[in-house]
């Protein structure tokens, strides 16, 4: 596998890292009983620190995503709901990706799209919490 | 690991040089099998603190522990000269000696040595073994503090300014090195300016302004709990209209505004909208800006 964590853009390491392993499961990268590196190895090979690394596997095996087995590594779990939820997500890219597609027709550049999505995802949040 | 205490621990600690207060009231905590970085200026105390952890510098009150030893008790202190290893700002002394004579004079000390550790560093750093130490480069005596300072594998490594003056490739293999010792469960303590370091491998992040400590948090919280909110507006807007608790500062440049804030983003963004903001953005901060805000003159 290869995951790329970015340090400048002020999302912490670990959540980078799980929604990395988490979109190569949904892409299929990353398959049902499939092995990923130990701690220590993807640690040294991405040059993170290796809480980094253990946190993220220990959040993903308590979202039932991955399997911990002492001693011999992090293994890949995939539920029915899982793969269910697969199918959503998959969906979902497809409408995503055509509003991506026509607000760059409309001049919006990668940045700025992402920024709304962040913003708008804030503004639903505020007014579930008001409606409360 | 059932050890409870901490790997460094200050508490009120002060050090003051005649008049100056280089370090006011620093209470410090650095969790075991960690990599923490202590941030700061050049001259916001970080070197004093290292040096009065260490011993080498008498404490003008207040008290410190390191690896559970208080380092104001003689034994104690003895204790940490062994299990911690310490690379200094300034680097090697005995400029007469060859690297290899150094490497053997070091591992005298250390019943802990690791030879195989000494010679694949050596390697990997491209260390000329018969060259005096006066004769290496800055980055060169930098790398062979480091290798020695590996090699002994300490439960502590404490480490000032350890990348400076070294290459980016040199900067490279430090960082996998500290990841490498970590993953044995060393724990690692080093003063950086290089925010971007800093953001890859630390999981712990001190920062100090002149001689207090201002940030005292895990990489993860900190970076979750600051974000900047770029808002416009349609005509001008007093900051005062923003200023509400958790807002740490706002730029206000015409129409457009940015707030930094550490808490409550929906309730600025609530305020916002209620000012007829016609663009909020939420932007996640990172460590250098963070960094900036912290120790800005206020």
């Amino acid at each position: 596998m290869n995951f790329r964590l970015q340090a400048a853009i002020g999302q912490p390491l670990y959540l980078q890292l799980m929604q990395q392993i988490r979109h190569a499961v949904e892409t299929g990268a990353l398959q049902n009983g499939d092995q990923l590196p130990g701690i220590r190895t993807l640690a040294e090979e991405l040059v993170v620190s290796p809480n980094t690394v253990a946190k993220a596997y220990s959040e993903l095996e308590h979202e039932g995503l991955l399997e911990l087995r002492h001693g011999s590594g992090a293994f890949v779990l995939v539920s029915r709901r899982t793969r269910h939820l697969a199918d959503r997500l998959q969906s979902a890219r497809g409408i995503v990706g055509d509003v991506i597609e026509e607000l760059r027709e409309n001049g919006l550049i990668d940045e700025e799209i992402r920024r709304v999505f962040e913003a708008e995802l804030l503004n639903r949040a505020v007014e579930t919490v008001r409606r409360r | 690991m059932t050890d409870s205490f901490p790997a460094i621990e200050t508490r009120a600690l002060c050090k003051n040089y005649g008049k100056l207060e280089a370090v006011k009231d620093l209470n410090l905590s650095v969790g075991r099998h960690q990599i923490a970085a202590f941030l700061g200026q050049n001259g916001a105390g970080k070197s004093t603190t290292i040096k009065c952890l260490l011993g080498m510098m008498r404490l003008s009150s207040g008290d410190a522990s390191v690896l559970g030893r208080s380092i104001g008790d003689r034994r104690g202190s003895r204790e940490i000269r062994q299990r911690v290893a310490y690379v200094a700002e300034n680097k090697p002394r005995y400029g007469y000696m060859t690297v290899e004579q150094m490497l053997r004079f070091t591992r005298a000390f250390y019943p802990d040595w690791r030879p195989e550790m000494a010679m694949k560093l050596l390697a990997e750093y491209r260390l000329p073994s018969d060259k005096k130490i006066k004769r290496l480069s800055k980055g060169m005596r930098t790398k062979l503090a480091l290798l020695l300072a590996f090699a002994r594998r300490p439960e502590l490594l404490i480490l000032d300014e350890p990348t400076e003056g070294l290459d980016p490739v040199g900067v490279e293999q430090f960082l996998q090195m500290v990841v490498a010792s970590a993953a044995e469960g060393i724990t690692v303590f080093f003063s950086s300016h290089q925010i971007s370091e800093v953001e890859r491998v630390a999981d712990h992040v001190c920062i100090l302004d002149k001689g207090r400590l201002k940030v005292d948090s895990s990489l993860d919280s900190l970076r979750q709990s600051f974000r900047r909110i770029d808002l416009v507006f349609p005509d001008f807007r007093a900051e005062a209209d923003l200023q509400i608790s958790g807002v740490q500062r706002i730029q206000a440049n015409g129409r457009q505004m940015s707030v930094f804030a550490t808490k409550n983003f929906d309730l600025v963004i609530e305020r916002a909208k209620h000012l007829n903001a016609t663009s909020i953005e939420v932007v996640p901060v990172g460590l250098r800006e963070i960094f900036l805000e912290t120790v800005r003159g206020d």
